[in-house]
């Protein structure tokens, strides 16, 4: 960037004063214009922890929703567990299967027809909105009752799943992408079975990056409301068993937030500081193991 | 590894492994494919299923009537979908007439001008609209957006009611104008960063080129980066209006759910995600409701699918055309 050094000087005509005045003028801009990208994240910032900081408390963190008309409408406590329950089901199934596609196009697929076609899938599936895939998992799995239960937490993790697989494997596929071929060859030359060298020289060495990508989906599964919405529902008790309706952070956000009751909906600010932070503590894992990989030189 | 286990004396068949010793790498090989080929028959059966669901309501409407009839009618069970495609069209529309000059002016401004110091600090702040989830997003602008811009709408529509759409009597709270905004912010940070690595992939002759003809630092931005880079930035916005199209909790709480096409961007609406979230509920028990309802899913995702495809053609080729190879994936994790 240094290239101004490279600006002429000494006999040259000076830049005409319209030509200067433009540059100013659009210089200006482009500082403004990122000044008002800024001003939504400060304002909802400010509004979250203004109206939402009142309402945290320990019963907001330890009590379920009671649902009564009158009187203490209770905490977040199952939505909490909920969304850590159904996000990290959801992570449990589209983490491995992720990667291991990602790996099929790395290490064998190369640029045959099926690597190409699942590639391709793998993109429509990233464009999909939400809650179309909300809409297929309440077809195929709450209406038909798999599982002898209608609405489900595991549905839901269903729904995050297919949400975070594309997200994952195209992360995987980059940083495995990233390690040299070298390191491949050196492995096979000296012997290694193909699943060994797979197992101890390529995924260690992706790891960081695959770690971080999938942090990342979580980060971004865990916001989600819409597909929840018709596969595991809003309910106001905490629940462990994955097969039966189950509460999450923004499903609750989301029915608190329009109802005539200002605990209620003081309920709901409070709820987005969790979920906000909840979901900035990932992110910032995710990049600080980035940042440490890449000091590190690792991919 | 354990390579150190092979035998290397004896020739070459010592070399060849046994049958069993094999066998692991067949299942892995065989098991990725198995993994990977089984995403193609469950997007095959989603695709699949989808329809067959909707089948009801293209039967009793028509593939062409279903989605460009106005009038959607739940109690008296008449589904046109015009108004809802409209309303998502108008809203996504909006989100990238406020976004992208925004987002591009940003991505401009971190890759040219901002000062060392500040500049990863401002990427990382551009980076976390990212991280609020849209649930917050939808409840920020139901509290502080709808009654703030409130007097603002209502001026503008008085002022400038000669622009078509813009005139309305009285402004509602939820609009059209409100969802485009939200959306504009929520596509904010993707299309600056995907802007942001077609930018940096600029050859710097080509601009030191423009500076040594003596452009100014805005002249050989328009006229050494924006054309090199059109391609990626136009195919990182339509990726924006992917999103936006798909985008459904924030623009069902501040879009108003009202199904009936409004005559300017200040009145009430509906999307098409909006009005499966909302209404799928009552559908539970109505069949042909159920299956408009889906249909309008599948409308909506043949509606991304177009966008998207499209968008990832351009930022392809204008990866293709870049000194470097860029990774438009790395912007998928936002």
């Amino acid at each position: 960037m240094e290239v101004g050094a490279l600006q002429p000087r000494g006999p040259l005509p000076p830049v005409s004063g319209r030509r200067r005045r433009a540059d100013r003028f659009a210089r200006s801009l482009l500082w403004l214009a990122t000044g008002v990208a800024i001003v939504p994240l400060v304002l909802v910032i400010y509004y979250i922890l203004s109206k939402g900081l009142g309402a945290l408390s320990v019963e907001f963190f330890t009590t379920d929703p009671t649902g009564d008309f009158f009187g203490a409408q209770g905490g977040v406590k199952s939505a909490i567990l909920g969304t850590i329950e159904i996000v990290g089901a959801a992570a449990l199934v589209a983490v491995p299967l992720g990667v291991g596609v990602a790996l099929y196009l790395t290490e064998y697929g190369g640029d045959g027809r099926l690597a190409r076609a699942v590639r391709f899938f793998v993109d429509v599936m990233t464009g999909v909105p939400s809650i179309v895939f909300g809409l297929f998992i309440y077809l195929t799995l709450v209406l038909a009752g798999v599982g002898g239960s209608s609405f489900a937490g595991w549905k839901g993790s269903a729904a995050l799943a297919l949400l975070m697989l594309p997200v994952v494997t195209r992360s995987a596929e980059v940083v495995l992408q990233l390690v040299p071929g070298s390191l491949r060859e050196a492995a096979l030359a000296l012997g290694a079975p193909r699943w060994k060298v797979i197992v101890r020289v390529i995924l260690p060495s992706a790891a960081s990056g695959i770690v971080t990508g999938s942090l990342l989906a979580i980060a971004r599964a865990a916001g989600e409301t819409a597909p929840l919405l018709f596969t595991a529902t809003i309910v106001k008790a905490t629940t462990f068993n994955l097969n039966e309706p189950m509460n999450s952070l923004p499903a609750q956000i989301f029915q608190d937030l329009k109802q005539p009751n200002d605990e209620l909906v003081q309920r709901a600010w409070g709820g987005a500081i969790t979920l906000v932070a909840m979901i900035l503590i990932v992110t910032l894992i995710a990049k600080l193991i980035q940042r440490r990989s890449r000091v590190q030189g690792a991919p | 590894m354990e390579a150190g286990t092979q035998q290397t004396t004896g020739g070459g068949r010592s070399l060849d492994r046994s049958p069993l010793s094999r066998l692991p790498d067949r299942l892995v090989r065989v098991g990725l494919t198995a993994i990977s080929a089984a995403i193609l028959v469950l997007l095959g059966y989603f695709f699949i299923k989808l329809t067959i669901e909707a089948k009801p309501v293209f039967e009793k409407f028509g593939v062409l009537n279903f989605v460009f009839d106005n009038n959607w009618d739940v109690s008296k069970g008449i589904y046109g979908a015009l108004p809802l495609v409209v309303g998502t069209l108008i809203t996504s529309a909006l989100a990238l007439v406020m976004g992208v000059p925004i987002a591009v002016s940003v991505a401009l401004f971190l890759t040219e001008l901002c000062p060392r110091r500040l500049r990863g600090s401002l990427t990382i702040l551009v980076d976390l609209l990212a991280a609020v989830p849209s649930v917050v997003y939808g409840l920020w602008a139901f509290f502080f957006l709808i009654p703030k811009l409130k007097p603002a709408e209502q001026w503008f529509a008085d002022t400038f009611h000669f622009i078509p759409f813009v005139a309305t009597e009285n402004v509602a709270g939820p609009n059209y104008f409100i969802a485009g905004l939200i959306l504009a912010i929520m596509i904010l940070p993707i299309v600056s960063a995907i802007s942001r690595e077609v930018l940096s992939t600029v050859p710097p002759d080509q601009k030191e080129a423009a500076l040594a003809l003596g452009s100014t630092r805005w002249e050989m931005i328009r006229t050494a980066m924006l054309p090199y880079a059109r391609r990626g930035i136009v195919g990182g916005s339509m990726l924006g209006l992917g999103r936006a199209i798909g985008e459904t909790i924030a623009v069902t709480i501040v879009i108003g759910d009202n199904p009936i096409l409004g005559h300017s961007v200040f009145d009430q609406g509906y999307t098409l995600a909006a009005v499966i979230a909302n209404e799928f509920n009552e559908a539970a028990s109505d069949p042909l409701h159920r299956a408009a309802l889906i249909g309008a899913g599948l409308v909506l995702f043949v509606l991304t699918l177009l966008v998207n495809s499209i968008a990832r053609l351009m930022v392809l080729r204008s990866e293709r055309q870049g000194a470097r190879p860029m990774t438009a994936a790395a912007a998928e994790g936002l």
